[in-house]
Order: C-alpha cells, then structure tokens, then sequence
C-alpha cells in the first residue's frame, strides 16, 4: 500500500474545515451537556419529587436507545411535530441531550459522595443552598467526578461522527468522502482514527492536568 | 469552684420546651424542657442511643422537631407558635437566628478542598461577604487562638484529628457566634489528642462563651460543667449541678452508666 500524499495535501484544506466541525461541535455539544446535566441533578436532588420522577424518566429514556436512534428520531421526526433543523443545530442538540444524562447521572453520583456532614456544617454557618452547591459541593465533587466527566467527554467526540449521517460536515463525512472518490479507503479510514485518537489523547491529558491541580488537597501526607 | 466566666452570665441563652422528634415511628426525644444559662456550660450525658446527638442537633436546625419551641436569645428557632398553629419560618428568618449559633462535629467536617485559613475565612467571605484581606486577618487571629497560626496554609488531610477540630473551632468562632453547640468533639481523637481540644474549650468556657457540650468525657462534664443533664430514652432523667448530679446517692440508672465510663473521668466522682 502506498499513501498518495499529494492527494491528501491537495484535500488538506476540506479535512481541516471537517475537523473543525467536530471539534467545534464536540466542545459546544459537552459544554452544554454538563451544564444542562448539571442542572439535571441539581434539580433532581433539591426539586419536589414529580420533578425528580419526570428527569428520571429524561434521563432513563436517553440512556435507554442508541444515540443514531435519537438523532435520526430528532432530524426527521422533529419536522412532524414543528421542529425543522438543520443538520448541524439538530446534531448540536442531540448530542448535548444524550450527553446531559450521562453527564446528570456523574453529577447525582457526585452529590452523594460529599458527606452530609460537610454540608451541615456550611448549614450551621449561614450558607443558603446556592452558596453551599457552589462553595462546597460542587468544589469538593469536583476532583472525585472528573475522571467520569473526560470518560463521557471522549465517548462523546466519538459519537459526533455518527452525525455524518444526517450530513453534518463533520471529519466522517469528509474523509469516507475523500474515500469514495479516491478508492483510498484504507488510508482515509487510517488518518480518520488518527485524528481521533490525537483529540482523545488531548482530552484525556487536559483532564490528567486538571485531576492533578484539584486533588493536590486529597493525596497530601502530613 | 468559681464559677467562669461571671461578667457574661445571667439569662437564658436558648431554651427548649416541649420538643419532640420521631424518626418515623420511633420517638427519640419525647418532651425536652431544657434552659441553657448564658455564659455558662452545660453538657449533656447519657447512654448511647439516648437522643444526645438529636437534641443538639434539633438546637442548630440540622433537625426539625415535630413539637415543642426553641428559643434562642428569645428568637424561635426554626418554627413560630402562631394562633394557626405551629409554623415554619422563611429561610431567612431561620438563618438569622442560626447565626448566633456555632457547631462543632465529632467528624470535624472542615471542608477538604480549602486550607485550615481557608475553611475558617470563608463563611465571613460568602456569608458576611467580608473582603479578603480583613477575613484573613480575622481568620488568623482565630487560629492563633486555637494555637495554630502557623498551620494556616495546611489542608485538612495534612492536620492531625485534633488540629483538625481545633480548626473546626476556629471555623465557628470566626462568626463570633453566642452560643457554641459541640457533639463529642474529641470521640474520634487518639487518647493523647483530647487534651489539646478540651483545652481549647476550656479556655472558651473561661472567656464566658456559653456552650453545651455533648460528651463522653465524665471528667470534662463535672470539672467545667455548670449544669449536667442525664439523658436517658429520650427524656432528661436528671438534671442540675455535677454535684447535684454526680452526688451520692446515685440514681440506679445513672450509677449503671456511669461503671461503663470508668476509664473516661467517672472514676475521680467515686
Ligand atoms: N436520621 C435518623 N434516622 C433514623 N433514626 C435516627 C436518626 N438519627 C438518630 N436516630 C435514632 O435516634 C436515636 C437517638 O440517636 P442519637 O444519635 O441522638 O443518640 P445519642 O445519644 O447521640 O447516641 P450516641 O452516644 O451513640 O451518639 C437512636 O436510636 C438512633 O438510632
Ligand atoms: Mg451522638
């Protein structure tokens, strides 16, 4: 097998722009899934019970199908019921709901590992219930849940390229393109999985520096 | 004995009646009437499972009773008697009346993620929203006065279990509370860390602070305690000076509690 670089060089730019989509839709589709997953749990821990019941169920029902299910139920059921996306605002939206219960259930699990007595202690001292989330808990989860949050953060770059099938000009699409048009299957399929692993690889490394700055507390001797 | 702390005494500093909390059907605290004189300390004992705990707990509000009032500088705590009944104050309301009140856990519960500075300047930042420079300066003196200044940039993880609850301390003083609310502070301290701790709450107990004090420390209860009461099912079975208290003749029930703390102080009462 020989790699034809020329061609790649001469696809360079459309592959760039492609990568760009994903990350750029990766990066919004997490951050917008841990902030709505976070205010999943929040709601479910502090809210009144029908309100636990009914995200329970949210979360339960995005857990419980594949996400090119979701998507697919999204992008060309959504049009039946009013909701006519493009195929870049449907991905970004399927992609931060099905990540937001994952995200949720990494947060509930969070909550529940900082002792109650941390809490009560904030309690005693005048904190409101927002400032004793922001102060204390969420703080204090932080180091123990962010093994779990870059865990569901790579799984999320990997379901973005299930966007391709709905066209998202995404890294998939573009290369399974270049593919088709050159017959350099395996090549374009080999740079395809490169790439991707290079952007879990920097995934994984920031969450590495983030875990070692947040539990210098935690490993500290005497 | 002279009694400590004679200028701040006088009053009832917070005063209990009638209270009474189920855990669904078990009745831990059936009809608590208890005055805490200001300035003074009072600890409660009684045999595991007595409703120690829940009773202090009920005094900073991490417990809701189901009956009875407390009152605390003659403020409710938690719930007013309304011609309509008992009902449950607004938030805010709740927090005033909490803020005069400090707690102190046998678990420490300094919050792990900050500093010993750190865990004592951050209520008087977010809750009085101090500024940072006069929070340290004040955190500081407080733990200069727990004698552990030069800790202050320690994590808790890196504190031994008595700096640890000198810290917690600290935490609560640092809001110049009126009354201090300790639940066996040193049971989960090694033998030869209680004394640092039980020194700092006799200092306290000097300056006048008013305290109670949950413990299994006999000797602690009946050397700096003004007032002791025996807890015992759920209901004060005695109540009064350790002399009044402690005093022979002995009640049966006391007596029996009493062999089991032996090696803990009850042996100078003998
Ligand atoms: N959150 C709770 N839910 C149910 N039961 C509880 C709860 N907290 C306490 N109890 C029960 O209430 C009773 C009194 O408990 P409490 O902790 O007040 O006793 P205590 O006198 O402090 O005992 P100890 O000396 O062991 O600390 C016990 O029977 C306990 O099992
Ligand atoms: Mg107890």
């Amino acid at each position: 097998m020989t790699v034809d670089w020329g061609l790649l060089a001469e696809k360079l730019p459309d592959v760039l722009a492609a990568s760009g989509v994903t990350v750029a839709v990766w990066a919004a589709s997490a951050v917008l899934g841990v902030a709505l997953g976070a205010a999943v749990a929040v709601a479910r821990r502090f809210g009144p019970r029908p309100v636990d019941l009914a995200l329970k169920l949210f979360v339960e029902v995005l857990r419980g199908s594949p996400f090119l299910v979701q998507l697919f139920l999204l992008y060309f059921g959504g049009p039946f019921i009013g909701l006519s996306l493009d195929p870049i605002p449907a991905g970004l939206l399927a992609l931060t709901l099905y990540g937001s219960a994952y995200y949720s259930e990494i947060v509930r699990a969070g909550f529940a590992a900082v002792p109650a007595g941390h809490v009560e202690a904030a309690a005693c001292l005048g904190f409101t219930r927002a400032q004793t989330v922001l102060r204390i808990q969420v703080p204090e989860m932080a180091v123990l849940v962010l093994p779990a949050l870059v865990n569901m953060t790579v799984l999320l770059l990997k379901e973005t390229a299930v966007l391709s099938v709905i066209t998202v000009p995404e890294l998939t699409l573009e290369i399974s393109a270049i593919g088709s048009e050159t017959y350099r299957f395996v090549e374009a399929l080999t740079l395809l999985a490169l790439f991707y692993w290079g952007l879990v690889e920097a995934c994984g490394g920031l969450g590495r520096l983030a875990e070692a700055r947040l539990s210098r507390f935690r490993f500290a001797g005497p | 004995m002279t009694a400590p702390g004679e200028s701040a005494a006088g009053g009832t500093a917070l005063s209990v009646r009638g209270l009474v909390k189920r855990f669904g059907a078990h009745e831990v605290l059936s009809g608590i009437d208890l005055d805490v004189p200001a300035g003074r300390v009072t600890c409660l004992i009684g045999p595991s499972g007595s409703g120690k705990s829940t009773l202090l707990r009920c005094m900073a509000f991490l417990e809701e009773a189901g009956a009875g009032t407390i009152l605390v500088g003659g403020e409710p705590l938690g719930f007013a008697e309304t011609p309509q009944g008992r009902r449950r104050l607004p938030p805010a309301r709740i927090r005033a009346v909490r803020a005069s009140i400090g707690m102190v856990f046998q678990q420490f519960n300094l919050w792990p993620h900050m500093t010993a500075l750190g865990n004592v300047t951050e209520a008087l930042r977010v809750v009085r929203r101090m500024g940072r420079a006069e929070a340290e300066a004040k955190g500081l003196a407080q733990l200069r006065k727990v004698g552990l200044e030069d800790r202050a940039g320690h994590y808790p993880a890196q504190l031994s279990g008595g700096q640890q609850q000198r810290v917690a301390i600290a935490r609560s003083l640092a809001l110049e509370p009126r009354i201090m609310l300790f639940d066996e502070p040193t049971s989960s301290l090694d033998p030869e860390l209680t004394g640092e701790v039980l020194d700092v709450m006799r200092g306290l107990a000097a300056d006048g602070m008013t305290m109670v004090v949950v413990s299994h420390e006999i000797g602690f209860a009946a050397s700096v305690g003004e007032q002791v009461a025996f807890l015992d099912g759920g209901r004060i079975l005695l109540h009064g000076s350790p002399r009044d208290v402690f005093g022979k003749p002995r009640h049966p029930r006391l007596e029996r509690f009493l062999d089991t703390y032996l090696d803990r102080g009850a042996a100078m009462l003998a």
